[in-house]
């Protein structure tokens, strides 16, 4: 288990402010795991502390076998691909490829193959005599990767490596990236704040916010089965509808009194909500899981039609003026904007949450 | 206002108008006047230098070529170039010429090395640091008379406390011992040890964090952190002390004036300093035109090299 990463209880604090709180995770040896949040969650501080840029105030992070909580970054055996590629202005990419090895005074011949090797896997052969500046966004990137890998490490440690790269770049580099690390079988702890790259490239997402992990999974686990309401809205696009409603057993069957409509609950439903004892529940819907037909529970005037070619997404008022979100294949009928129609889904296809925890419900 | 511009708009086209200027002079004059506004701007700071720079500057080179008369009022004779080679082959302008290149070798080295040395002592992040920033800076405030007087007092042969650490009470004060010129440039480091230090700070921040945490995370420790990544992004900083720095060791006046008067043996008699007693001791304007010729060519000579050869090893990529 030479690159698994492990914290344990893992708080840092900046004064009063816990940037990280209590983290527990494990991730695996050659897993590629995501930490997915919006910025300030604490994913990045997370990633320096595995790296030994930053200090954990309490817990313990190991790698390997190994407590490294007060083992300098140089000995620490990690990579890391910085945001803005931290590559060295002065020296050409040659150059900034061999600092690793030479900064751990790696014999020159073996140096001289490594980067080689390195610059051949990342397509850099040609430009290792340029010098950052007279690279481009791509080019500067991939002599930051070439130099994370150069070295073999036990981890790599990326924080928001294509966030600096042009959309049609990245999605490039997000397959390149994702084939790298098949190849190099090597741990790779991947910082973003982008839901699609989390989804995209991990195999497993965690999901921190304020410091707090919120759920650690699968992306389709994390998609079709969101731990709590932060992660429903924040995983999918467009996000999850919800419903603020009330739990009412009405003639041996619970339903959801919405100010819009009632909506009723299958028994399983039932007996979690009231396992939960929740007395205000939100209950939430997948766009794609919201059927139009002539006589669904929810009443709805078509607002917006916005078509995007391989699928059409519709905004629909509920007679409150909610907004709902209506995803259709681009083979659908489509209905004009100001004509009502109702909104029906599956009963299996509802998510439901407590509104004051914003937890899930049931499974 | 108003009225001005309803008889503008009713008037009939330019060309038309009997006598009216042609469209174009128009804007020419315009043009001039925003230009004769621009030169009248300029003016106050172009008379002042023409008065104190441009025409003292030309008048030296007339200097230079007169020979200066044994007795006021007598007439001044023409020597041409004859002076500047009598002057610049004489053993005191060598003397002084060595001493100003020792000067400038003891003072703009070890200035560099200590701004750099207390700029990377500063730059850590500690409780109070700012104290220190504050007090390693503060010799930039401090004029070279007042450096010179307080510095004048500590080596005093009778109460002088450096002269009590040196073990040299009862002994002639370190100025006017063979060590003077060390001590001139001692006091000099010192003056101008606050302004080094401001440079040096600053092209210190300038140095992302970023490339510093990936050097760690590289494998490099403090030492090949600071040669590799650090040196090497402050050599702009470090290239524009040395330039500096060297200009200002060149043209040191107040501390010699102060401190030795040139002496001892004419041991600190620095090129700036020879030129001021050739004026005012030994009365020979012809003479100190010379020497004042052959500082500026020198300084000029030296920054034109310094430019030139060391640029070439500054990295200026960011």
């Amino acid at each position: 288990m030479m690159g698994q990463v492990v914290f344990e209880g893992v708080t840092k604090r900046y004064g009063d402010v816990a940037a990280v709180a209590n983290l527990d995770l494990e991730i695996e040896d050659r897993e590629f795991l995501v930490l997915l949040g919006p910025s300030g969650c604490g994913k990045s501080t997370a990633l320096r502390m595995v790296a030994g840029l930053d200090e954990p105030t309490e817990g313990t992070i190991r790698i390997g076998d190994r407590v490294v909580n007060d083992v300098e970054p140089k000995d620490r055996d990690m990579a890391m691909v910085f945001q803005s590629y931290a590559l060295y202005p002065h020296m050409t990419a040659q150059q900034n490829i061999d600092f690793p090895l030479k900064s751990r005074k790696v014999p020159k011949a073996e140096r001289v193959r490594l980067v080689k090797e390195a610059a051949d896997v990342l397509g850099l052969t040609d430009l290792l005599d340029r010098k950052p500046g007279q690279m481009s966004g791509g080019q500067r990137q991939r002599v930051a990767l070439a130099r994370a890998i150069v070295r073999r490490p036990e981890a790599f440690l990326m924080d928001e490596p294509l966030s600096n790269l042009d959309a049609k770049l990245r999605i490039q580099t997000r397959t390149e990236l994702i084939e790298l690390q098949r190849r190099l079988e090597t741990t790779v702890v991947y910082v973003t704040h982008d839901q699609v790259e989390a989804m995209t490239m991990g195999q497993r997402i965690a999901i921190m916010k304020d410091g707090v992990l919120q759920q650690v999974a699968p992306p389709l686990e994390v998609y079709a089965r969101p731990a709590n309401l932060f992660v429903a809205g924040f995983i999918g696009t467009p996000p999850m509808n919800t419903l603020h409603g009330t739990p009412r057993v009405e003639d041996d069957t619970m339903v959801i009194e919405t100010s819009t409509g009632r909506i009723p609950l299958p028994p399983h439903h039932r007996a979690a909500v009231e396992a939960a004892g929740s007395t205000e529940v939100v209950v939430g819907v997948r766009p794609e899981q919201i059927e139009l037909s002539d006589d669904g529970p929810l009443p709805a005037r078509v607002s917006v039609v916005e078509a995007l070619g391989y699928e059409v997404h519709l905004i629909c008022r509920l007679v409150d003026g909610q907004p709902v979100t209506v995803r259709l294949p681009r083979d659908h009928p489509i209905p004009a904007e100001g004509s009502n129609v109702t909104l029906a889904t599956a009963i299996d296809h509802l998510h439901l949450f407590d509104a004051q925890t914003g937890a899930r419900i049931g499974s | 206002m108003t009225a001005e511009i309803a008889r503008a708009d009713v008037s009939k086209p330019e060309a038309a108008r009997p006598g009216a200027a042609k469209p174009g002079s128009a804007r020419r004059r315009r043009k001039r006047r925003e230009a004769l506004l621009g030169y009248l701007m300029v003016a106050p700071s172009l008379i002042l230098f023409v008065i104190f720079v441009f025409y003292p500057f030309l008048r030296n080179f007339y200097l230079g070529l007169y020979r200066t008369p044994p007795f006021p009022g007598l007439p001044k004779q023409w020597a041409g170039l004859t002076q500047f080679r009598e002057v610049l082959t004489s053993h005191d302008f060598l003397n002084s010429l060595k001493v100003t290149l020792l000067f400038v070798l003891f003072t703009v080295p070890p200035g560099i090395v200590l701004g750099l040395l207390l700029a990377v002592l500063a730059h850590q992040r500690l409780r109070g640091i700012g104290f220190f920033r504050t007090v390693f800076s503060s010799t930039v405030a401090t004029s070279v008379a007042v450096a010179s007087v307080i510095f004048f007092t500590l080596l005093n042969p009778q109460v002088g406390l450096f002269t009590y650490w040196l073990g040299r009470q009862d002994q002639p004060s370190i100025l006017d011992s063979s060590h003077a010129l060390l001590a001139v440039s001692a006091v000099t480091v010192w003056q101008n040890l606050g302004l080094s230090f401001i440079l040096m700070s600053a092209g210190l921040q300038a140095v992302p964090d970023d490339l510093l945490e990936a050097a760690m995370v590289d494998g490099a420790g403090t030492w090949s952190r600071f040669r590799n990544v650090i040196l090497p992004l402050l050599s702009p900083t470090i290239f524009f002390s040395i330039v500096v720095g060297s200009i200002l060791a060149f043209s040191a006046f107040g501390q010699i004036d102060l401190l030795t008067g040139g002496g001892p043996l004419k041991k600190t008699n620095v090129l700036v300093f020879a030129t001021y007693d050739a004026v005012f001791r030994e009365s020979n304007e012809g003479k100190a035109a010379v020497y004042a010729i052959a500082l500026f060519a020198i300084t000029m000579l030296l920054t034109v090299v310094q430019l030139r050869l060391l640029e070439r090893k500054v990295s200026y990529e960011r």
